[in-house]
């Protein structure tokens, strides 16, 4: 994939292959620049790529699809709306009990009863992005695409929206492909992670966590899987 | 000297030490407009009697005002003025600057004319509004679009180049249309800073109507400055009416800002 930047082609992604199982939870890892935005954005059809292509079961992605719906770091929900509003974008050419039925489910799936008519500017971090997320579990995708959704908040939200994001996967086994910079979050919710380097973006391993959820952060497999990327970052975990 | 500007300066002081929290937005303003009164009654007797009108003065001058017919004859002019001009200016200029900051083909069209034309002050045209409209209404209402027109305009199109990427990739990924795109995201998001400009516009609108009034019509709170003067250099009606004329604009400012507290577009006024 390469990109214009003051007249130079600048090569963002090269030679990357990849594949993604239905259902699996796949996290992409890589410092920062080495790609993986640029790599989702690809896949949820914002972008094309200048060589190569992406495919979702057989048929070619070229725009943007409500059946793969969007994640972003921050500011992906309207403040113009409120929740109700925000998470109902998508069902808007349903008939309206079907959609309260939804959107009422939706809501309380992520945890925002009561929240309903709350607007954004009203709602903490982490709350918005539960928005977002209930936004995009809404239309009952067939890929989620998470671009570091939880980067902008503080680590204890952090750390609670994993467990939340966990917990909706093991229920709803929606296909999502999360982007992260962060080595434990990658090992505390991915089935798969495919470790990124940068500049150019390239594959340079894709490790399986096979562990079952909720993981031990202590245990030495999640020690020895977490010593593994951050060798193959090529990153020393001692400061 | 008298002991008029201590006993303003004293209330103010009173009022900026000692008004409790609630009351604050209220009483600060009144506490410091206190203390130029003591300023302008103390500069007053320092200087020659012709200079200014005393505090005193004025006010008598305010209550001639009030009790005589014309206050509310060229009050109402200069209102009529603005309002019509005003809203035919929003009316115009908001579907043009959406359409103008969401085209690219309309921005490289008109965007060049709009900023050739916006530099001219609206008081030079007036001698070719009253050649098309006459001195009267029209040329009044002509002007204040004029005036009202480019901040409207420009400002709305910068609110539609302003909007942000990620709402309109999220717009595209939910499969919204691109009617659905504009009802439901551009227009929203470009609402906070069209009602900026629209507060602007309006305050611009205000000041050109007075400037107006005094060079080229027969009426209004401008004419009235001017007629003011003329007929005996009354400077206490002078500033009197100049007091009417701030008044009206606050209130004017403060209807305004009441469009600002919707939930739909407070969002745009709040620090991030």
């Amino acid at each position: 994939m390469d990109f214009e930047q003051r007249g130079k082609q600048l090569r963002v992604l090269e030679g990357v292959d990849l594949e993604v199982y239905e259902g699996e939870f796949l996290c992409l890892l890589g410092p920062s620049g080495c790609g993986k935005s640029t790599l989702l954005n690809c896949a949820a059809g914002f972008i094309a790529p200048t060589s190569g292509r992406v495919s979702i079961d057989g048929r070619p992605v070229t725009k943007p699809d409500p059946r793969r719906v969007f994640v972003f770091q921050e500011y992906g929900i309207f403040p113009w709306a409120s929740v109700w509003d925000n998470v109902a974008l998508g069902l808007r050419r349903l008939p309206k009990k079907e959609q309260h039925a939804i959107i009422q489910r939706t809501i309380d799936m992520v945890g925002l009863t009561g929240f309903e008519k709350s607007y954004p500017m009203e709602l903490s971090g982490g709350m918005k992005q539960r928005v977002e997320v209930a936004r995009a579990l809404a239309v009952s995708p067939d890929v989620i695409f998470m671009d570091e959704p939880f980067g902008a908040l503080d680590s204890l939200t952090r750390l609670s929206m994993r467990s939340e994001i966990i917990r909706i996967w093991q229920q709803e086994r929606k296909t999502i492909l999360f982007v992260t910079h962060d080595v434990d979050e990658s090992v505390q919710l991915a089935d798969r992670v495919v470790v990124m380097s940068s500049r150019p973006g390239r594959i340079v391993d894709v490790v399986e966590i096979e562990a079952r959820h909720p993981r031990n952060q202590s245990s030495p497999e999640y020690t020895r899987i977490k010593t593994r990327l951050f060798e193959k970052l090529g990153v020393s975990a001692s400061i | 000297m008298s002991a008029l500007p201590f006993v303003f300066a004293a209330l103010g002081i009173l009022c900026l030490l000692f008004a409790p929290g609630r009351t604050r937005t209220f009483v600060y303003p009144v506490g410091v407009s206190l203390l130029g009164l003591a300023a302008w009654q103390a500069t007053c007797e320092f200087a020659a009697p012709t200079a200014f009108p005393t505090p005193g003065q004025t006010l008598a001058a305010m209550q001639q005002l009030i009790a005589s017919d014309r206050l509310w004859g060229d009050m109402t002019a200069s209102l009529y003025r603005v309002t019509w001009g005003f809203f035919i200016a929003a009316a115009v200029g908001i579907p043009l600057g959406l359409v103008v900051g969401w085209s690219t083909r309309a921005f490289k069209a008109l965007n060049p004319v709009v900023q050739g034309l916006r530099p001219i002050s609206p008081i030079a045209w007036i001698p070719i509004a009253i050649l098309w409209f006459g001195i009267g209404d029209g040329a009044g209402v002509f002007l204040i679009f004029l005036s009202s027109f480019f901040p409207i305009t420009v400002g709305t199109t910068a609110a539609v180049q302003n909007i942000s990427l990620v709402h309109q990739r999220s717009a595209m990924n939910f499969g919204l249309s691109r009617l659905e795109l504009f009802r439901r995201v551009v227009l929203p998001a470009a609402m906070p800073q069209i009602i900026t400009s629209l507060r602007i516009a309006l305050g611009v609108a205000w000041l050109v109507i007075v400037a107006a009034e005094m060079v080229g019509m027969s009426s209004g709170l401008g004419y009235l400055v001017n007629d003011a003067r003329n007929m005996g250099s009354r400077y206490d009606l002078v500033v009197a009416t100049m007091l009417v004329i701030g008044a009206i604009g606050i209130v004017i400012d403060l209807l305004i800002c009441q469009l600002q507290k919707f939930d739909e577009v407070r969002w745009g006024y709040v620090k991030r």
